[in-house]
């Protein structure tokens, strides 16, 4: 959380491209951002905004073909992970950076126990024996908070309820310490108390363990609670980025702005409507050149349509360390309201 | 698990008597006589002899009653006899064929050997061959090894093995003479020479019936793994910096069995009907050939107590194949 540490994970301009029969398509672009120890960073956006394709090309995870990751640099302790051989990129995924996926219902292996599933990356990165494994398992068991770790280990995923089964995958997740956990809406396929157990448990890991924490939603109130920064996504891009209480204090570009409109409110405003984005997100085929949100954007200039914004830095500080934009209008010099 | 087995086991049981009146029945009502061999100029008082002799003159529900005392306790006592050297059978009637006048089961005994070398030799390599060609396939989706791999299967499934068979003994027996078109069922395998002349002739019937099992199998295995490689578990398998081959060979693999296990076990008794068609192409003494032979001549209780034995088969394969599921599936453990 210190501004000047070092930061763990630092990406900068990454590209990634599917292929397919109607071209390319320009999933994520050109997007920056880093991570420092500690630090907890929320990434917001609708489906399709290529939040979860901008982290899963982070470490590989992309099937290649179609996706190419084509450009870019993902620094990980001093090491281009673009760079490096499949092998090595191994020895990176599940040691180094942790993955927890959306559907805790599908993401383990039925026909493998909890505990052989737990002890596959202690037993591949850490070298250890089977029974130190073992152990560990169980440690990692009582971490998320699963009663009776010892005997669990031999349960199989189907035996668990949803909430308990994204447990265990926090539990791999974090088996090898990873320097940065990557959580890929990690609650949204649970129901709302288990959500709330959930971000109970990885608020309380951080604080114990002390990893930095990428976490994927677009659930802006999972974000509120837990993130220390946020940043928006669009179109696979980049749109606003900011410390979290900067965000919802100032909201700049025009999508944070109606994301945040499509909260609903508990008091008042019973009258009103629920707000809504109108339109669809853009399908991003062929180089962008425009700004993606101009179609569904109540601002949009005739800039909006020939120049793809840049994000640009609103309080003095470098984009990507304290509150930026990428919009036209919202940029200092143009005057509105 | 255990209680599962043997609940299935003993559910098998009116399964395979109801199975064995069907097939009774069903054998009786078929036209022929087991006296059409016998020359016409053979008095009828002597026919009648013959018959009752064969006890072919008795209503069907008694002989089936006869049958199924001999085939579930008798039998089993002649076997345990010639096992151990006892005389629990005590010369007990045994099910006498009407054709040879010999007991079914020393034909069986004679016969199935023949066969099941044969089948149980094609069905392994088939299986063997199939499972990496699968899961090749499936992993290299759409290259030009799982094309390859598709027109193969395509053929080998869609043209018969009396087809392929007949085409393999014209070209490499006939030919090119490598390979002997008929298949000597007295050869004893003694030395080097004779296990040598038992590959050879094992060599064209084996290709036919394996490469037909394979073409089905590795079908199943390819669109098994298939849909098994898009599921979440492997990207998290692979989020775990598991190595390729553990993704695909432990994660994928174990998933995928599942299926291909119930179609292996499956089709091996269906092998046995389809090799009935190959021993008779390739001229192998086997069970085949024994059950034809003795339809040709309404020989009834060896039709019967070989149509048996293929049901019983189906069954207890049935049974195979739910066990191997429960081991490799913990969600369909009934315990």
């Amino acid at each position: 959380m210190a501004d000047g540490a070092a930061p763990v994970l630092d990406v900068r301009g990454l590209k990634t491209v599917f292929h397919t029969r109607s071209g390319e398509v320009h999933a994520v672009n050109s997007v920056s951002f880093l991570l420092r120890p500690g630090e907890l960073l929320g990434v917001v956006g609708e489906s399709g905004s290529g939040k979860s394709v901008t982290m899963m090309s982070l470490i590989g995870l992309l099937p290649s073909p179609p996706a190419d990751v084509r450009a870019g640099e993902v620094l990980l302790g001093g090491r281009d992970l673009l760079k490096i051989a499949p092998r090595d990129l191994q020895s990176v995924r599940g040691a180094k950076v942790g993955f927890v996926f959306q559907d805790p219902m599908t993401s383990l292996n039925p026909v493998f126990n909890v505990g052989n599933q737990i002890m596959e990356p202690l037993l591949k990165h850490k070298g250890m024996t089977k029974a130190q494994a073992r152990d560990r398992a169980v440690e990692l068991l009582e971490l998320v908070g699963i009663p009776d770790a010892a005997k669990r280990l031999k349960s199989y995923p189907h035996q668990f309820s949803g909430g308990m089964r994204q447990r265990v995958m926090i539990a791999i997740a974090l088996a090898c310490d990873p320097d940065v956990l990557i959580a890929d809406e990690p609650t949204t396929a649970l129901d709302v108390t288990i959500q709330a157990q959930i971000l109970e448990l990885v608020k309380e890991l951080r604080a114990k363990l002390g990893m930095a924490i990428i976490w994927i939603t677009h659930d802006l109130g999972v974000i509120a609670a837990i993130a220390d920064r946020v940043m928006v996504m669009y179109g696979g891009q980049v749109v606003e980025h900011a410390p979290v209480k900067e965000l919802f204090a100032n909201p700049s570009h025009p999508y944070t702005r109606a994301l945040l409109k499509t909260i609903p409110s508990i008091a008042g405003e019973r009258e009103a409507r629920l707000q809504v984005i109108e339109g669809q997100p853009p399908i991003l085929t062929g180089e962008p050149v425009s700004c993606p949100f101009r179609a569904r954007c109540s601002h949009a200039m005739e800039v909006c349509g020939r120049e793809n914004p840049l994000r640009r830095a609103l309080d003095g500080r470098p984009v990507g360390e304290g509150h930026d934009v990428a919009c036209h209008w919202s940029s200092p010099e143009v005057a509105h309201a | 698990m255990l209680t599962y087995t043997l609940r299935r086991l003993m559910t098998a049981i009116p399964t395979l008597l109801l199975i064995s009146l069907v097939i009774f029945l069903l054998v009786d009502l078929a036209p022929g006589s087991p006296l059409s061999e016998v020359p016409l100029t053979v008095p009828p008082e002597v026919r009648r002899k013959m018959l009752e002799a064969m006890g072919a003159d008795q209503p069907v529900m008694v002989r089936y009653v006869l049958w199924l005392k001999q085939f579930f306790w008798i039998e089993p006592l002649y076997g345990i006899d010639g096992l151990l050297g006892t005389d629990f059978a005590g010369g007990a009637q045994r099910i006498i064929s009407w054709q040879s006048k010999v007991p079914v089961f020393q034909i069986i005994g004679e016969r199935l050997p023949q066969t099941l070398t044969v089948v149980g030799t094609a069905y392994f390599i088939g299986v063997l061959i199939a499972l990496p060609i699968g899961i090749y396939s499936a992993y290299r989706q759409y290259s030009w090894f799982d094309q390859a791999g598709t027109f193969f299967a395509m053929a080998g499934f869609s043209v018969p093995t009396f087809f392929t068979g007949n085409v393999l003994i014209l070209v490499f027996a006939v030919k090119l003479g490598w390979f002997p078109t008929i298949y000597d069922t007295n050869l004893k395998v003694t030395d080097w020479d004779s296990f040598y002349r038992l590959v050879m002739q094992m060599a064209l019937p084996v290709t036919v019936l394996a490469l037909f099992n394979a073409a089905e199998i590795s079908r199943y295995t390819r669109s098994s793994v298939l849909e098994n490689l898009g599921q979440d578990y492997v990207r998290t398998a692979r989020a775990k910096g598991m190595g390729e081959r553990v993704v695909l060979l432990k994660h994928v693999l174990r998933n995928s069995l599942i299926p291909v296990v119930t179609v292996i076990a499956l089709g091996l008794p269906t092998v046995f009907g389809g090799a009935i068609v190959t021993e008779q192409i390739f001229k192998i003494n086997g069970i085949g050939a024994a059950l034809i032979g003795a339809i040709n001549v309404s020989d009834l209780p060896t039709v019967q107590t070989i149509t048996f034995i293929f049901a019983v088969l189906i069954v207890l394969f049935n049974l195979i194949a739910d066990i191997l599921y429960g081991i490799l599936d913990p969600r369909i453990r009934y315990d």
